[in-house]
């Protein structure tokens, strides 16, 4: 059948020929043309980027002022210990945003278009975990000149300090996939925020971010010294204010890589699926 | 002529029991515009959403400009545009920027994407309001830029799931005129819709779905001539009063009377006689109606015969709410 009925008047405008491109740089530039979307999005409304800062910043001054001199610190002062497990406390709840995000496309209707387009179906989810990457970049940075402010400093060297950057970002970005399927599980977008901190809270308050793993009951101690956000909260501060970084950061890959590994491909079989 | 799509036979099931597409059939000329009516929950959305790929049916098969909706998925969206029921644009985007951003998903060069959003955003009515965040749009500019971003790689067949729902008269006979402009170029349009004036108006034939399953198809024409020649609409004071006369007028001729509260509907291909004698029948009786008018039927009236209910209930109007 002749099905490419070319229409010849001028009712809409003249056609245009697609890119020819292989398909893994067709799906590349899927991903940057939805992560430009979702960066606009934050651009226009900063409101929601100032107030994701909001928090966090919250929390360096309770753990700091109110809670940090009940804690003690071996070896160290308690806003250094603190502020690796902020960082790492930080990007984690900001992965969030990315279930929230999806199930807000999801219930206007813009996963339908997308999905009715010939893009690649991974470029929703790398779109949307990519430029939550990129406003971690943002919220890291602020971060780090709060805590300067209350008295944190780098301890290692600013080479160092940058390794700890990329690695919390890679962890983050991970997580980000993770949410992702809360996000298109969810009834809506206020239930996908209330869906992820069952899973975030245990994972961030049972775990070395804040207090040493020795001061809680013995049956908790395998759990928060070994599960991944102790382990990436570990050599973050290793890499930050010295100690053995090997010991943790290769662990901390190990995790950062396997997560991608497993839900990178259970996020997109979800998009695939979610009706 | 060939079939620009072509449903054969589909099924989808939600859960165990909601068999939202029951055994759907039916073929879409090329340059022709299908109207799919029905109430809400009839399968029109779950059909259009299983022929632009975006869900995959349970059973049967179905092909859109040549390409089967599961095998070459990818073929398929490159030959569609859709236009949805809620208008699926991003909010936070400009008009001129929701237009790029799907001629680049469409896989067009960066410059043709910003030429074609440009010249749909002039064709649109929507050049003043091409550097404001849609979501400052009012409904019927949202819609227009659904629409032309349904349009931007000029696909030979375009859906368009109830395009008017929740428009103000003007801005209902815009999307109705475009509809007619694109079909002039050769466009093959599914249009679902639960305004039987716009299939009416715009289809050229109709099928009419029901529980997931096609209940009548043909032309308008043919639709409204299966219901006979003319109506006889009686009004009375009170719904009793109408529901005595319909027992008066039961059975006495092959089509049977449809009563809606203090209406009923006969229809009289017998003529002038047969009016003459349903009114005799009420005033033995001592009823005498208070309105009275003949008139040609209508879709609604095919609608109400086929399915037992007119296709915008009470119920529906809270969903569109």
């Amino acid at each position: 059948m002749t099905a490419t009925a070319t229409p010849t008047t001028d009712v809409l405008p003249a056609p245009a020929t697609p890119l020819k491109r292989s398909k893994l740089m067709a799906a590349i530039g899927d991903a940057k043309v939805v992560t430009e979307r979702n960066l606009i999005a934050y651009v226009r409304i900063p409101e929601a980027l100032f107030f994701s800062t909001v928090q966090p910043v919250m929390f360096v001054l309770l753990f700091t002022y109110v809670f940090g001199g009940a804690i003690a610190t071996p070896g160290m002062a308690y806003v250094d210990y603190l502020m690796p497990g902020i960082f790492v406390q930080t990007v984690m709840f900001g992965a969030v945003s990315t279930s929230i995000g999806l199930a807000e496309d999801l219930h206007k209707g813009l996963i339908e278009r997308f999905r009715s387009l010939p893009m690649a179906r991974s470029a929703v989810l790398a779109g949307r975990t990519s430029a939550d990457t990129v406003r971690n970049v943002f919220v890291v940075i602020i971060i780090t000149i709060v805590g300067y402010l209350v008295g944190f400093r780098v301890h290692t060297n600013f080479v160092a300090y940058l390794a700890a950057f990329g690695l919390l970002l890679l962890f983050a970005y991970a997580l980000s996939w993770g949410f992702s399927i809360i996000g298109l599980s969810a009834p809506n977008s206020e239930t996908a925020q209330l869906m992820s901190f069952p899973i975030l809270f245990p994972l961030v308050f049972a775990s070395t971010a804040f207090v040493p793993a020795a001061t809680m009951p013995s049956w908790l101690q395998p759990f928060a010294e070994h599960q991944p956000v102790s382990v990436v909260v570990n050599a973050t501060r290793a890499l930050m204010e010295g100690g053995p970084t090997a010991r943790w950061v290769i662990p901390a890959l190990l995790w950062c890589a396997g997560l991608l590994v497993v839900l990178v491909p259970l996020a997109v079989r979800k998009y695939r699926h979610t009706t | 002529m060939a079939l620009a799509i072509e449903a054969d036979g589909l099924v989808k099931t939600f859960g165990t029991d909601v068999r939202a597409l029951d055994g759907v059939s039916f073929g879409v000329e090329e340059g022709t515009v299908l109207g799919l009516l029905g109430p809400n929950g009839a399968g029109k959305t779950t059909g259009v959403r299983v022929l632009t790929t975006t869900l995959v049916p349970d059973g049967g098969r179905a092909t859109v400009n040549g390409h089967d909706v599961v095998a070459e998925a990818d073929r398929v969206r490159e030959s569609i545009g859709l236009a949805g029921q809620y208008a699926a644009v991003d909010e936070n985007l400009t008009g001129r920027e929701n237009l790029r951003m799907i001629g680049q998903l469409m896989h067009l060069s960066r410059r043709d994407s910003s030429r074609i959003a440009d010249e749909l955003l002039e064709r649109f009515g929507l050049s003043e309001a091409a550097g404001r965040p849609s979501k400052t749009y009012s409904g019927g500019m949202r819609r227009r830029l659904d629409i032309a971003a349904a349009l931007v790689h000029r696909p030979p067949v375009l859906f368009l799931d109830e395009p008017t729902t929740g428009l103000d008269p003007n801005s209902r006979n815009a999307v109705w005129a475009l509809v007619e402009e694109l079909v002039g170029i050769g466009t093959t349009v599914l249009l679902t819709t639960q305004y039987l004036e716009e299939a009416d108006r715009l289809a050229d034939r109709i099928v009419v779905v029901d529980r997931g399953t096609v209940i009548a198809e043909g032309t308008a024409a043919e639709l409204k001539s299966s219901l006979g020649e003319t109506v006889l609409d009686l009004g009375f004071a009170d719904p009793e009063v109408a529901a005595r006369a319909e027992g008066l007028f039961r059975g006495v001729w092959r089509s049977a009377p449809v009563r809606e509260g203090t209406m009923v509907e006969l229809n009289v291909d017998g003529g002038p006689s047969q009016v003459m004698q349903a009114l005799r029948l009420i005033d033995d009786e001592g009823i005498a109606p208070t309105t009275m008018t003949l008139r040609e039927p209508s879709l609604d009236d095919v609608f109400l015969s086929l399915t037992g209910h007119r296709t915008t209930t009470e119920d529906d109007l809270e969903e569109v709410r």
